[in-house]
C-alpha cells in the first residue's frame, strides 16, 4: 500500500537566494494512515519549516522548496506531489485533506469574527454548505472537541475564550471536514501544563475516531511518549535520527537523540531531586528570607466613576522561609500568584500586607549589599538594548551609592567568566549575545552585589532545552560557590525536580502543598498537586490515557473587606505541609 | 556614522538625504546672502522676466529676482521649521515623559490639556497663536512648536509607559536605582531612535505649516522672501508670468517630500518591526 | 458601554477648557473690537457712544464677567451676537457649516474609494514593481501641500483648457445640486488628495502587518482562497488605523480648510474663523472654536464606536 504521506529528500530555503540560505536539508519520511509521526528539535530545527512545507504555507513566509518531493495519497487514490503543486490546487487539499493546528491559539483565530463564523468557514469552503447548515455543522464540530454549551459558545469571539477553549476551536476547525492528516504545530507549548494534558487527551481520542493521521511537532521529547508511534529527531535543518517510539526512546543512536534524552531536564516523579539538602545539616540557622502573611489585592473598578466593587485575591496569606544555600520551587499554573509573590518580595507589586525579613550578610570591604536580587524571564527584554554590558552590571554598583573603579570592573570581569562568557564582552551591547547568553548576563548582574537570596522568576523557561540545561547547571554551582539561597518561580515541574530542595505548590493565590521536594514529587498530597503532577509528561508514561476534565479554575474576585480563613495544614513527614481544604 | 552609512544603503533614505542635504545648502546660502542678486532689490526695467541665463527662475512684479528670493525663502522656512520642531520636541519629551513617569492623575491631567490642544485643527491653533503675538518670524516659531507639542508628548509617553514596563526598569527598580538614573539612562536613551524619526516628519509638517501661514499673510511679513508669501504672490499673475507660482510651488513641494522619504528611511533603519520569520 | 460613558463625561471639560483659552487668547489680541468693526470710522465716535458700543457687546466687563455671562449663554443656546454681522453667532456658524461638511465628506469620500483599494493592492504585491508605483505616487500625494495642488489645477486647467473653476456665489446643494457639485469637485479633490495619499500609505502598512498575522496562517491552513484571504479575514483587522487616520482628518477638515476656501473662494467655516480672527469678533471666533472642538470630539466619539463595531475586543470592554 502507499503510504499517505511520502517525504523524500526535501530541503526548504529563505530569501530571494533560497537554495543558498536553506533551513531545512534532505529530510525524507513516510507516514502511513492512522500513524502518528512526532518531530523533534529545538528553535532553528527546522521541523516547523518541515511541518508547514507539507502544506505549502512555507510559501508565505518567504519559504521556497528547493528540493525534494512530497506525495500525498489524495482520496481518490491517486498521488500528488505538492511540492510541484499550484496555489489554486493547494487550497482545495488545505483544510480538507490536511488540516493544521498552530502553537499560539490566542493569536491564531481572527479576533474580529465569531468563532462559529470560523468553523463554519471550512465548511463553507470544502463542503459547500451554506447559512443555517454550515452553522449547525459548526456546532456539530464544537461538541465533538467537548466544549460545553456549543451553541452559545459559537457566537462567542476569540477573546471571550481561555487559551485551552482557544485551542479546542483551533482542533474542530482544523478536523471540519475530516482531513486525513492533521499537522499539529507544537499544539501545546502556549499552555499550562494541566491544559495541555487535556489537549493531548482529545487529539489522542480524535484520532482514534477517525482514524486520522498526525504529524506532532514539538521540542518536548517528554510529550511524544505519550501519542507518538514513530520519533523523527532533527538539529540544524537536518533529521538526525528516525524510528520506532520505543527504539529512539529506549535506545537512542545519533549523540543528539542521546542529548535529548539525558542530558536535558525530564520529570521524573522525584527521582532526580537534589541530594544536597541542608535543612537537617543545621536545624537552627537563620533564614535568609522569611515571608509572613503575603497578601496582594487588586481592587476591581466597575461603574462610571470606577468605585471598587471587590478584589482581586492575587497572592492570599502566604508564608515560608527560605535557608541559606536552599533553592525553594514556587510551582503553579498562570494566573495561580506565583510571579506575584516573587515581585512582591522584591517590591516591585506593593503587597497589600505581610511582612518580609531577609537577612544580610557580611559584603566584602567597600561593597554594600543588596540582600535580594532578581532575574526575569525573558532575557530579551531585561537588558536594555542601548547600555554596553559594562554599564548594565555597573548599574546595582551605582544604584547602592557605589563607584565604578578597577575593583568593580575585576569584580565584573570575574564574574562573567565565572558565569561562562568570553572576557571581551564588557564593550558589548546585548544584542551580541543569544539567549542563554544574556540569561548568564542577567544572572552575573545580580550577583554584582553578592546578595544572600536570588529570586529567579521563570529564569531559564525561555529558553531552548539543551540551553536550559546548562544554565540549571550554572545556578548549582553557583549556589554551591556562593552559598546563596534560590526562590525559583517555575511552571515547568521537569525544571523544577532538577533544582529544587523544597517545594511549593500555589494555586489560586494560596501555597496548598509544600515541604521537601521528593517528598512533594513523588507523593503529592493535594487533589491539585496530584493532578498536576499526573499532567506532566515523561519518557516512561507510553501512550497514556488523559482524563477529559472541563473544570474551570475559581475566580480570584473576591467581594471588598473578604478575608481567608486561618489555613489549617496536615503534616506529612518531617518537612511536608497539606493545606486542608475547608 | 553607522547611521549615516545606513541610510546612505536606503533608497529612499538616499534620495531624501540627497534632497535635504541640497536644500540645506541652499538655505545657509541664502541665509548668508549669497545668492546670485539680491533678494530685495527691484530691477524695475526687467519686471516679470521670463526665466534666463541672468534670473534663473525669472522676476517678479516688482522685478526682483526669483531664485534669489527663493534661496531666502528656503532659509526663512527652515529656520522657522528647525526652531519650532526644537521647540516641540524639548516641550513635547519633557511632558511626556512626565506624564509616562508621574501616570494616574498628571497622566489624567497632562493628557487632557494636550487633548484640547489637538481639538484644534493645526493651522487653526497656529492662526490664533499669530493673532494674539502679532504675524511675524519667531511668532511663527511659537505657534507651529505649540501646534506641534502635543503630538511630540503622544510620540514619547506611549513609548515611554512601554518602556516603564519592561523587566530592565523593574530590574533597576530591585536594584534601587534613582528616578533620574531611570529616566535618563532607560527611558530617553531607548527614546532617541522613535523622537529621531519624528523630529524628522515633523519637519516636513513644519514646512508646511510655516507655508500655508505665509500663504495666508500671517507668516514671514514683506518686503521679507517666504516661499509661502511668494505662491500667495503668484495667484493674480498666474497666467501672466506662471515661473512665480512653479517654482515656489515645487520647491515647497520637494523639500517636504526629501524630509518624509528621509523620516521613512530612519523608521526602517531605527525602528524595524520584528518580522515575523515563519520558522 | 461604561468606556463611552466615561469619554462622554470628558466632553464637557475639554470644551470648557477650549473656552477658556480661546476666551483668554482672543482677549490678547492687539487693538479692540470697536475699532477693527468700524475701521476709520470708530475715530468719529465720542466716548460715551464708544462705551455703549461695548456694553451693547457685552465687552465692557472683566474677561471673567464675559465668561461667566457666555457660559450662561451657553446653556440656552445662545453664542452671543457677531460684532461683523450683527447677528447671532450660532446663525453665522449654521450659515457655513453645510459647505464645509460636505466638502470634509467628499474629500474624506474619494481618500478612501481610492485610498484602501490602492494600499490593499500594493501590500499584496509587496516589493513588486507595482508596490513600488503605488508607494511613490502615495510619497509625492502625502508631500503635496493642499494650496500648491489646488493652485496647480487652476493653472491646468486655464493655461491648458481655458477653463476657470466655478467661482461666483456659492449654491447650497438643496437648491442646485449640480452647480454645488461642480463648485466643490475641485475643492475636495485638492483635500482628497494628500489624504488619499496617508490612507494609502496607512492601509498598506496595515495590511502588510495584518497578513502575518498568525490567524491570516489558519485561514490559509483551512484552504481560504487569495481574495477572501484578503478581504474576508486581513482586511478588517487593518481597517482600525484607517479609522483612526480618516477620523482625524475628517475631523480637521470640519474645522475649515481655510487656504483651500480662500484660493475656491468658497464661504466656508475655515475662512469664517480667519476673518473673525481678523476682525477681532470675539463672539464669534469663540463660537466658531467651540463649534469646531465639539464637532471634533464628536468625530472621535463616531471612530470610537466604529472601533468597536469592528473590534470585539474593544466592545467588550478590553483596554
Amino acid at each position: 500500500m502507499i503510504p499517505l504521506l511520502s517525504v523524500s529528500d526535501l530541503s526548504v530555503g529563505f530569501g530571494r537566494k533560497a537554495e543558498a540560505n536553506e533551513v531545512v536539508r534532505g529530510v525524507s519520511f513516510d507516514l502511513a494512515d492512522g500513524q502518528t509521526l512526532a518531530i523533534v528539535g529545538e528553535s532553528g530545527s527546522g521541523k516547523s519549516v518541515t511541518a508547514l512545507s507539507i502544506n505549502r504555507l512555507v510559501d508565505f513566509g518567504g519559504g521556497k522548496i528547493t528540493g525534494g518531493s512530497i506525495r500525498l495519497r489524495r482520496g481518490d487514490g491517486g498521488v500528488l506531489d505538492l511540492a510541484g503543486a499550484a496555489e489554486p490546487q493547494l487550497t482545495k487539499i488545505r483544510g480538507a485533506e490536511i488540516g493544521m493546528i498552530f502553537q499560539e491559539p490566542m493569536t491564531s483565530l481572527n479576533p474580529v469574527l465569531s468563532i462559529g463564523t470560523q468553523i463554519a468557514e471550512s465548511f463553507r469552503l470544502h463542503r459547500g454548505l451554506t447559512g443555517r447548515q454550515a452553522i449547525a455543522a459548526a456546532k456539530d464540530a464544537l461538541d465533538r472537541v467537548r466544549i460545553p454549551d456549543a451553541a452559545r459558545r459559537l457566537k462567542y469571539t476569540p477573546n471571550q475564550l481561555s487559551g485551552g477553549m482557544l485551542q479546542r476551536v483551533m482542533i474542530a476547525t482544523a478536523l471540519a471536514c475530516n482531513p486525513r492528516l492533521l499537522i499539529a504545530d507544537e499544539p501545546t507549548t502556549a499552555l499550562d501544563v494541566t491544559v495541555q494534558a487535556q489537549i493531548m487527551a482529545l487529539l489522542a481520542e480524535l484520532k482514534r475516531e477517525t482514524d486520522m493521521s498526525m504529524i506532532f511537532i514539538t521540542h518536548d521529547i517528554g510529550l511524544v511518549a505519550g501519542i507518538a508511534d514513530k520519533v523523527m529527531v532533527m538539529q540544524n535543518g537536518q533529521a538526525v535520527e528516525q524510528g520506532e517510539l520505543n527504539q529512539i526512546l529506549d535506545h537512542p543512536r545519533h549523540a543528539y537523540t542521546q542529548h535529548l534524552l539525558h542530558a536535558v531536564p525530564h520529570f521524573a516523579s522525584g527521582k532526580a531531586t537534589r541530594s544536597d539538602g541542608r535543612r537537617e545539616k543545621a536545624p537552627d540557622a537563620e533564614p535568609a528570607l522569611k515571608v509572613d502573611g503575603l497578601a496582594v489585592r487588586y481592587p476591581v473598578r466597575s461603574g462610571l466613576f470606577g468605585r471598587a466593587t471587590g478584589a482581586v485575591h492575587a497572592v492570599d496569606g502566604v508564608d515560608f522561609e527560605l535557608m541559606p544555600g536552599e533553592t525553594l520551587a514556587i510551582v503553579g499554573e498562570s494566573g495561580s500568584g506565583k510571579s506575584t509573590t516573587a515581585r512582591a518580595v522584591l517590591g516591585l507589586v506593593r503587597s497589600t500586607r505581610g511582612s518580609f525579613s531577609a537577612s544580610v550578610r557580611k559584603a566584602a570591604a567597600g561593597q554594600s549589599a543588596l540582600p535580594i536580587q532578581m532575574v526575569f524571564q525573558n532575557p530579551y527584554a531585561s537588558l536594555n538594548p542601548r547600555l554596553t554590558i559594562e554599564s548594565i552590571l555597573a548599574e546595582p554598583v551605582i544604584a547602592s551609592g557605589g563607584r565604578v573603579n578597577a575593583e568593580t570592573r575585576a569584580r565584573m570581569t570575574t564574574l562573567l567568566k565565572r558565569v561562562g562568557l568570553p572576557e571581551n564582552s564588557l564593550e558589548r551591547y546585548p544584542h551580541e549575545f543569544s539567549g542563554g547568553q544574556r540569561q548568564r548576563l542577567c544572572i552575573a548582574r545580580a550577583l554584582m552585589l553578592n546578595p544572600s537570596v536570588v529570586v529567579l522568576d521563570e529564569a531559564v523557561s525561555a529558553l531552548d532545552v539543551s540551553v536550559q540545561a546548562r544554565v540549571l547547571e550554572l545556578l548549582v554551582d553557583l549556589q554551591r560557590e556562593f552559598g546563596l539561597a534560590y526562590l525559583f518561580i517555575s511552571h515547568d515541574m521537569a525544571v523544577v525536580e532538577r533544582i529544587a530542595h523544597r517545594i511549593a505548590v500555589i494555586y489560586a493565590g494560596q501555597i496548598v502543598e509544600i515541604g521537601d521536594a521528593k517528598s512533594v514529587l513523588s507523593a503529592p498530597r493535594h487533589a491539585y498537586t496530584k493532578k498536576l503532577i499526573a499532567a506532566v509528561p515523561t519518557i516512561e508514561r507510553r501512550r497514556q490515557r488523559f482524563e477529559l476534565d472541563t473544570r474551570q479554575v475559581p475566580s480570584l474576585v473576591r467581594p471588598l473587606g473578604f478575608e481567608p480563613g486561618p489555613a489549617k495544614w496536615d503534616v506529612f513527614g518531617s518537612d511536608h505541609r497539606v493545606r486542608i481544604e475547608g | 556614522m553607522r547611521i549615516l552609512k545606513a541610510i546612505f544603503a536606503h533608497t529612499s533614505g538616499r534620495i531624501g538625504g540627497f534632497i535635504v542635504g541640497l536644500y540645506l545648502l541652499l538655505a545657509m546660502l541664502g541665509l548668508f546672502g549669497l545668492t546670485p542678486h539680491n533678494p530685495l532689490t527691484q530691477y524695475r526695467v526687467d519686471r516679470l522676466h521670463a526665466p534666463s541665463a541672468a534670473y534663473w527662475m525669472g522676476t517678479d512684479l516688482f522685478g526682483r529676482d526669483v531664485a534669489s528670493r527663493l534661496m531666502t525663502g528656503i532659509g526663512q522656512s527652515f529656520t522657522v521649521a528647525f526652531f519650532s520642531v526644537a521647540f516641540a520636541t524639548l516641550a513635547g519629551t519633557v511632558l511626556g515623559l512626565a506624564a509616562a513617569w508621574f501616570g494616574r492623575r498628571w497622566d489624567g491631567l497632562l493628557m487632557r490639556i494636550m487633548d484640547v490642544l489637538l481639538a484644534f485643527p493645526a493651522i487653526l491653533l497656529a492662526l490664533l497663536i499669530v493673532a494674539v503675538a502679532g504675524p511675524g518670524t519667531w511668532t511663527s516659531v511659537l505657534a507651529i512648536g505649540i501646534v506641534y507639542t502635543p503630538i511630540f508628548t503622544r510620540v514619547v509617553r506611549g513609548p515611554a509607559l512601554s518602556l516603564k514596563a519592561r523587566e530592565f526598569v523593574d530590574a533597576a527598580r530591585t536594584f534601587g536605582s534613582s528616578s533620574g538614573y531611570i529616566l535618563t539612562r532607560h527611558l530617553l536613551l531607548n527614546l532617541v531612535a522613535p523622537l529621531t524619526v519624528q523630529v524628522t516628519l515633523a519637519l516636513a509638517w513644519a514646512l508646511l505649516t510655516e507655508a500655508g501661514l505665509s500663504f495666508l499673510g500671517l507668516g514671514t511679513q514683506p518686503p521679507a522672501a517666504s516661499l509661502g508669501l511668494m505662491l500667495s504672490d503668484s495667484r493674480n499673475l498666474m497666467e501672466t508670468a506662471p515661473w512665480l507660482m512653479i517654482f515656489p510651488g515645487i520647491a515647497i513641494m520637494i523639500s517636504i517630500l526629501g524630509f518624509n522619504l528621509l523620516g521613512d528611511a530612519l523608521r526602517d533603519i531605527l525602528d524595524p518591526k520584528m518580522r515575523r520569520a515563519i520558522a | 458601554m461604561t468606556y463611552l460613558l466615561r469619554r462622554l463625561a470628558v466632553f464637557p471639560l475639554v470644551l470648557i477648557g477650549v473656552s477658556i483659552v480661546v476666551f483668554v487668547a482672543i482677549r490678547m489680541v492687539p487693538g479692540d473690537a470697536i475699532t477693527a468693526m468700524l475701521g476709520t470710522e470708530a475715530g468719529l465716535l465720542t466716548p460715551q457712544q464708544r462705551a455703549a458700543l461695548a456694553a451693547y457687546f457685552g465687552i465692557d466687563q472683566p474677561w471673567f464677567v464675559q465668561y461667566g455671562r457666555w457660559l450662561l449663554g451657553l446653556l440656552h443656546g445662545d453664542l452671543g451676537i457677531s460684532t461683523t454681522y450683527g447677528r447671532p453667532v450660532l446663525d453665522v456658524i449654521l450659515e457655513r457649516f453645510p459647505l464645509t461638511l460636505e466638502l470634509a465628506l467628499l474629500s474624506m469620500l474619494i481618500a478612501l474609494v481610492v485610498g484602501v483599494p490602492a494600499g490593499v493592492f500594493a501590500a499584496t504585491r509587496n516589493e513588486k514593481l507595482s508596490d513600488l508605483g503605488v508607494r511613490i505616487a502615495a510619497m509625492i500625494g502625502q508631500s503635496t501641500p493642499n494650496f500648491v495642488l489646488a493652485l496647480l489645477i487652476i493653472y491646468t486647467l486655464s493655461a491648458g483648457f481655458g477653463v476657470l473653476p466655478a467661482m461666483g456665489e456659492f449654491a447650497p446643494l438643496w437648491q442646485d445640486p449640480l452647480r454645488n457639485l461642480g463648485q466643490l469637485i475641485l475643492p475636495a479633490i485638492t483635500l482628497g488628495f494628500a489624504f488619499a495619499a496617508s490612507v494609502t500609505r496607512i492601509s498598506r502598512s496595515a495590511m502588510l502587518d495584518v497578513l502575518s498575522d498568525d490567524y491570516v496562517r489558519t485561514a490559509r491552513s483551512k484552504g481560504a482562497s487569495a481574495r477572501s484571504v484578503i478581504w474576508r479575514h486581513a482586511l478588517p483587522n487593518a481597517l482600525i488605523p484607517v479609522v483612526t487616520l480618516s477620523g482625524i482628518e475628517f475631523g480637521y477638515l470640519l474645522g475649515g480648510a481655510v487656504i483651500v476656501e480662500q484660493i475656491y473662494a468658497l464661504p466656508g467655516l475655515g475662512r469664517l474663523v480667519l476673518d473673525a480672527i481678523l476682525q477681532r469678533d470675539y463672539a464669534l471666533v469663540q463660537g466658531c472654536v467651540l463649534f469646531i472642538a465639539f464637532n471634533f470630539m464628536i468625530v472621535n466619539l463616531l471612530v470610537d464606536l466604529a472601533y468597536a463595531a469592528l473590534d470585539p475586543r474593544i466592545r467588550l470592554g478590553e483596554n
